[in-house]
């Protein structure tokens, strides 16, 4: 499911004093069964351009297609169920989204509410809990009684537990620990590799971008800035630091190697990358290799 | 090989051990116990013990739901704790010290939308200082100043629940830099922020910390923030797993995945160029000194 911005606009509280530019003139596809990498610096309207994407926010004005609907500043809120089943988004701040007395009743909400049967919606939960690495005990607790990566990880599960088409995130692994960081990042892409899942991330660490991303989106001030592959995303340093983004890890190492001498015939963008184009300019280990 | 695994720890030991007993310990809690009701038994602190210098800047680690907040919270009183004692600036934490222990403590939440109470940005960073009946005039001097140094002039009437997220967090952290605190706690209060936007939001915490010698307590889960740190303190299952200089603890390698931080790169390198037969050190090295091994090694070619 294609999902293409034609013109779009959004205005936040137009006609008051407080009128502001949420997006301003977007045109951009996100294929289906892309990963896509949603880069920004703070209050460039990626949760802005996020929200259009299971039109929690409607473009003040311009078209979104998603798949065969189209959403207009004239939408009606009514019948936007089927969007919200396919679209599955974990917010920002995973507090918002939580809400019901238990851990597995928040869980199973989603599912339960496109129809699945109780008792299959509650096993889902139960299930999910264990896949985000929840400890068990938390079942019956009330969500807001878990620390901030523990509700980061129920807010995750419940949107799983929807098995949406498109998976939307907001800066998903703030508030994980490094484990869970990369448990929940390697979830991620397992699905989308497995099943085809298109997902949607916002993210500030360009080491997830060059890792798991296949298509990235930057975005200033609200308008489109660039589009292109991570590779071609990075291939311009200095162009990524004036617009306040980094770069991964591994490229700015690249760098400090390359004010030393070592010469590169290619960016590298991941740890591998660069440890294959130095393991070719550096003498290997002698004697007892193979163990 | 080893000497500066050796020099960091003879360091260490002069920093917090013997050597310096005279040194003035700002926070200092012993065995606290605290068990969140309902919680079947769980003790979040579970015989916590730990001091703090002034001055220190000490990065609090730990994988999720190890304490850290819990033990942010308990600082300021916010726990009815199960025993214990904490100690601020040698007042002992207790019902007629509360108030004047808040003063001390300036704290940026995990979640800032937990910490909002000012109509427009500009009246929640006042807001702390009304508190503290500090007068007009100055308000507004301060206010400004905590605004400009976390870069939201330009926002000063706006709504903060309506900003966006690193937004919210730039407010939050200004409230506090408003209040000049002795203490400030900060908990992942940058995990929103972008990577220029949170190396800025750190060095200006930095400069106020020299100019007022503020003690930083910094939660977190970002290597690069636990790497400016004095010390580290890991946190796990309620207790303090470890502490040591951040070359200490990076020392632990892959370890250090366990323990709720992430490896520092040169070491992902290192075990990557490992797995390629190429020769590494087994001792912690920074970005510099991994930069200067490789290309020694190149010249060996
Ligand atoms: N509810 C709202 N009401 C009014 N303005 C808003 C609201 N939410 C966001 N804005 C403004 O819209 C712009 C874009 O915000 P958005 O939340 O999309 O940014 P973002 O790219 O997600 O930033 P961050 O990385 O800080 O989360 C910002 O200038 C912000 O102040
Ligand atoms: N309000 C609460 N009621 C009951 N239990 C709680 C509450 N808040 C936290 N806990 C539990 O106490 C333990 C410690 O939580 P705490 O919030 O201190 O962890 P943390 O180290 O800050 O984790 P994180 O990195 O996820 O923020 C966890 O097991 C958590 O589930
Ligand atoms: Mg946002
Ligand atoms: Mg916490």
């Amino acid at each position: 499911m294609d999902i293409t911005f034609q013109n779009v606009s959004y205005t936040y509280q137009p006609g008051t004093p407080f009128q502001g530019v949420g997006l301003q003139d977007i045109n951009v596809t996100i294929p289906s069964g892309s990963y896509t990498a949603l880069i920004g610096h703070t209050g460039s309207g990626k949760s802005t351009l996020l929200q259009h994407l299971n039109a929690l926010l409607k473009p003040t004005s311009g078209v979104v297609k998603i798949g065969t609907r189209e959403i207009t500043p004239e939408t009606n809120n009514k019948h936007l169920k089927a969007i919200r089943q396919k679209v599955g988004m974990v917010f920002q701040f995973p507090e918002s989204q939580l809400f019901e007395s238990t851990v597995q009743k928040d869980i199973a909400f989603g599912p339960q509410n496109f129809g699945v049967p109780i008792d299959e919606a509650l096993a889902r939960a139960k299930e999910m809990i264990e896949l985000v690495g929840l400890p068990a005990n938390v079942i019956d607790k009330s969500p807001f009684d878990l620390s901030g990566g523990q509700m980061r990880r129920v807010a995750i599960a419940g949107v799983l537990a929807m098995q949406p088409e498109v998976l939307v995130l907001d800066e998903p692994t703030a508030g994980l620990d490094p484990v869970g960081r990369r448990e929940m990042m390697g979830l991620f892409e397992k699905l989308h590799i497995e099943q085809g899942m298109t997902i949607v991330m916002v993210t500030h660490q360009m080491d997830d971008v060059a890792n798991y991303a296949d298509n990235v989106i930057v975005l200033e001030h609200g308008r489109l800035a660039k589009t292109g592959s991570p590779r071609e995303i990075f291939a311009d340093p200095d162009w990524l630091t004036e617009k306040q983004l980094g770069l991964p890890t591994t490229t700015q190492f690249a760098q400090a190697l390359s004010r030393r001498g070592f010469i590169f015939d290619q960016v590298p963008l991941t740890e591998h990358e660069l440890a294959a184009l130095l393991a070719e300019q550096l003498p290997k280990k002698a004697g007892r290799a193979h163990e | 090989m080893c000497t500066d695994t050796i020099i960091n720890r003879h360091l260490f030991q002069g920093k917090y051990g013997l050597l310096n007993m005279d040194e003035q310990k700002i926070i200092q809690v012993e065995q606290l116990k605290y068990e969140y009701p309902q919680s079947d038994g769980h003790l979040a602190l579970n015989n916590l013990s730990v001091s703090i210098n002034a001055g220190e800047w000490v990065a609090i680690i730990g994988h999720n739901g190890s304490g850290k907040s819990t033990f942010a919270k308990s600082l300021n009183g916010l726990l009815d704790l199960q025993s214990g004692s904490v100690m601020i600036d040698d007042l002992p934490l207790a019902l007629d010290t509360v108030w004047s222990i808040r003063k001390k403590i300036g704290m940026v939440f995990q979640n800032p939308d937990n910490q909002f109470v000012g109509a427009t940005v500009e009246d929640d960073v006042a807001f702390g200082l009304e508190n503290q009946g500090v007068p007009r005039p100055e308000m507004i001097e301060r206010v400004q100043e905590a605004v400009k140094r976390v870069g939201m002039l330009d926002y000063l009437k706006r709504e903060p629940s309506r900003l966006s997220g690193g937004q919210k967090q730039r407010v939050a952290l200004a409230g506090i830099i408003a209040q000049q605190p002795e203490i400030l706690i900060l908990d992942e209060a940058t995990s929103m922020l972008d990577p220029k936007g949170r190396e800025e939001v750190l060095a200006t915490i930095h400069k106020l910390k020299q100019e007022t010698n503020m003690t930083v307590l910094s939660i977190t889960h970002d290597i690069d923030e636990a790497a400016s740190a004095d010390r580290i303190i890991i946190l796990d299952n309620g207790q303090v797993y470890d502490q040591g200089t951040p070359a200490d603890i990076f020392a632990y390698g892959q370890r250090l995945l366990d323990l709720g931080l992430d490896v520092p790169y040169p070491e992902k390198l290192k075990a990557a160029l490992n797995k390629l037969q190429i020769e590494m050190p087994t001792d912690y090295l920074t970005t510099e000194r991994m930069v200067d091994y490789l290309w020694t090694l190149h010249s060996k070619m």
